[in-house]
């Protein structure tokens, strides 16, 4: 089925915020927004649920705690507890303190890179990827607004964009 | 405008008094001589502590053995006994043992009353940091900050009287003839002597207590003010007082806990004090703030400042973990005689509460605050900042008692009504401070920022 959607342009940021409640409370479906820089507040006006990022970063700093903790107690205390300067390897309480740095560097170390991996895998990010930039002007200066128009009067919501305030309204049919 | 209620007033009144009777009752109920710490011993032993004592006499005797060798003991640094000859060593241990019972009550009141005045200095550095930061967020906290400090004086000045007047409980260097046969304290004598040691007491009183009364009259002045002088005044003195605390805080560290073991030497020993001093004074502002808030005084602080503070005090947390942790690792990694004895000592006499305080100070605050939405809401900040408060008495009295008490501590009537009275004097004195204003800081350049601050 052919649907249609309006690309809403402003030059504004403070102006696309108030578009997209207006647009929020006139009850139109907004697909995507488009903006060079982040808008803040525009993610609480769009509607979006928070992000867990931070939750899965907690996690995976949690695993990081203990490979250090594994690894350090497999190597130090039961594989080969060597006397090396008289550190006490009898068991991983008694030298735990040389362990930390490591343990610690490793929290951070999963932590960051497991996270920003995810962020990577759940934006669809990577190399040699297709840029979806409806509008090259939308990395410079422009602010874009993608509404579902495909079960509404293309002129009625062309003009209550206008009132909001677009300066420029196209409308898309994707076949 | 708040007014310390009636109720509140009576509390502290009755905590200050319930606490100056304890405290009394434990000055007076130390034993006097080696007779009555014979029998104090003994009826101990028959207790249920038996066991105890043996393993403390025990650890005694080692450390004596060692200090043949080493010549670093802290306890023999402390009580005058160079030498333990084999035959009068049962002699000396007794009046060894005697004064470190002695010195117990001196001990329980220096840990309550460094206790509550570190909040108000504290309190006072976080206010002079948020000055000249030009901070957006904190300008609604100023009274609040500035009630908070108005204990300054009063704690300052007993603080200032107690390591005055401690001599040789707290201070080893202070007994001459200590010193006469030591060649290492009287290389410190140049610093380490009774009245440089006042005179630099007296300066860091002076200048802590000026700043203070400079920093509130500006601030009360701005609120009528017809122009931005007082705050310009305000800040300039902020700048000077930062400099002049550093410095003095790294000395007031030196001079009244490190020198308690005038053998053994830390260099970040002195921030290490200051994170105990921040944490704690940043978690109290917290607690007054949601007090007052709660109480109706402060319909200008939101949720979001609530949550500044509890980011500052998951922040300074972490950051005493930190110097906490690398002042143990570096000592007890290369593990050098003179400088791991004092690691020994709370390791072996203090085992629970020396890594309980990890538990309280560490990862408590960092399971409970590391949450967003957690750190705004009151009660769970209360409860964390209890813990953290909790955890920063045990830091204290880790500080002093190991060094002047030895393996005779024990938390009882005298450390309890320590607390009582140190808290109700507190609770007397923060309250009629935070009475004297009204609690909206009018004037300051950054309060309209301040007010609609929202994270």
């Amino acid at each position: 089925m052919a649907s249609k959607t309006i690309h809403a342009i402003y030059n504004d940021d403070d102006l696309l915020l108030h578009a997209v409640k207006q647009v929020r409370e006139a009850r139109y479906h907004i697909g995507e927004i488009y903006t060079p820089f982040p808008v803040h507040g525009l993610d609480k006006a769009v509607g979006e649920a928070p992000t867990r990022l931070a939750i899965a970063s907690f996690l995976y700093g949690i695993t990081g705690l203990s490979v250090a903790v594994l690894m350090m107690n497999f190597m130090m205390v039961q594989d080969w507890p060597q006397d090396i300067g008289g550190k006490p390897s009898f068991s991983f309480i008694t030298n735990m303190p040389s362990f930390v740095p490591i343990m610690f560097e490793l929290t951070v170390f999963f932590a960051a890179h497991l996270m920003v991996i995810t962020f990577y895998m759940r934006s669809r990010l990577a190399p040699f990827k297709k840029a979806e930039n409806p509008d090259p002007r939308t990395t410079d200066d422009m602010f874009l607004m993608e509404i579902d128009a495909t079960n509404h009067n293309v002129e009625d919501l062309s003009k209550f964009l206008y009132d909001t305030g677009a300066a420029e309204i196209k409308l898309i049919d994707n076949k | 405008m708040y007014t310390l209620s009636s109720k509140l007033k009576l509390t502290a009144i009755i905590l200050v008094i319930v606490g100056a009777i304890g405290l009394v009752y434990g000055f007076i109920s130390t034993p006097s001589n080696e007779e009555e710490l014979k029998e104090l011993l003994a009826a101990d032993a028959h207790g249920e502590h038996g066991g105890e004592e043996h393993h403390e006499a025990s650890a005694t005797t080692e450390q004596h053995g060692e200090t043949a060798d080493v010549a670093h003991d802290e306890s023999v640094e402390q009580h005058g006994e160079t030498a333990h000859g084999e035959g009068e060593h049962g002699d000396s241990h007794m009046e060894h043992v005697l004064h470190q019972f002695q010195t117990k009550p001196w001990s329980a009141l220096f840990v309550s009353a460094f206790f509550f005045f570190m909040i108000a200095l504290g309190a006072l550095v976080f206010y002079a940091i948020q000055y000249v930061a030009q901070a957006g967020w904190s300008p609604v906290l100023f009274r609040v900050i500035e009630g908070v400090t108005n204990y300054l004086l009063p704690g300052s000045i007993i603080v200032v009287l107690i390591v005055i007047f401690a001599g040789t409980h707290f201070y080893p260097w202070q007994n001459h003839e200590l010193v006469e046969e030591d060649v290492i304290l009287q290389g410190k004598s140049g610093y380490l002597n009774f009245p440089f040691f006042v005179i630099r007491a007296i300066i860091y009183l002076i200048g802590w207590n000026v700043y203070r009364f400079i920093a509130t009259r500006n601030s009360i002045a701005q609120a009528t003010a017809s122009n931005l002088t007082p705050y310009k005044k305000n800040f300039k003195a902020s700048v000077f007082f930062l400099l002049f605390f550093v410095i003095t805080e790294t000395t007031m560290a030196w001079d009244w806990f490190m020198s308690m073991t005038p053998h053994w030497y830390s260099t970040l020993f002195a921030w290490y004090v200051f994170a105990s001093v921040f944490v704690s004074a940043i978690t109290v502002i917290a607690l007054v703030t949601m007090f007052l808030k709660k109480a109706g005084h402060l319909e200008f602080v939101n949720d979001s400042h609530l949550h500044d503070l509890a980011k500052f005090m998951f922040a300074f947390s972490v950051f005493w973990t930190y110097l906490w942790f690398g002042q143990f690792l570096l000592i007890w990694y290369a593990n050098i005689p003179e400088e791991v004895t004092y690691f020994i000592i709370r390791i072996e006499e203090y085992n629970l509460l020396f890594f309980g305080m990890i538990a309280l100070n560490f990862i408590f605050p960092i399971l409970m605050l590391i949450n967003s939405d957690y750190k705004r809401i009151p009660w769970f900040v209360i409860m964390a900042g209890v813990v953290i408060l909790v955890g920063h008495y045990i830091d204290i009295f880790l500080l002093v008692m190991p060094s002047t008490v030895g393996p005779y501590w024990s938390f009882g009537i005298t450390e309890i009504a320590g607390i009582l009275f140190f808290l109700g004097l507190f609770i007397f004195f923060v309250g009629t401070g935070l009475g004297k204003e009204s609690l909206y800081p009018k004037g300051n350049p950054f309060l309209k920022e301040s007010e609609n601050y929202h994270y």
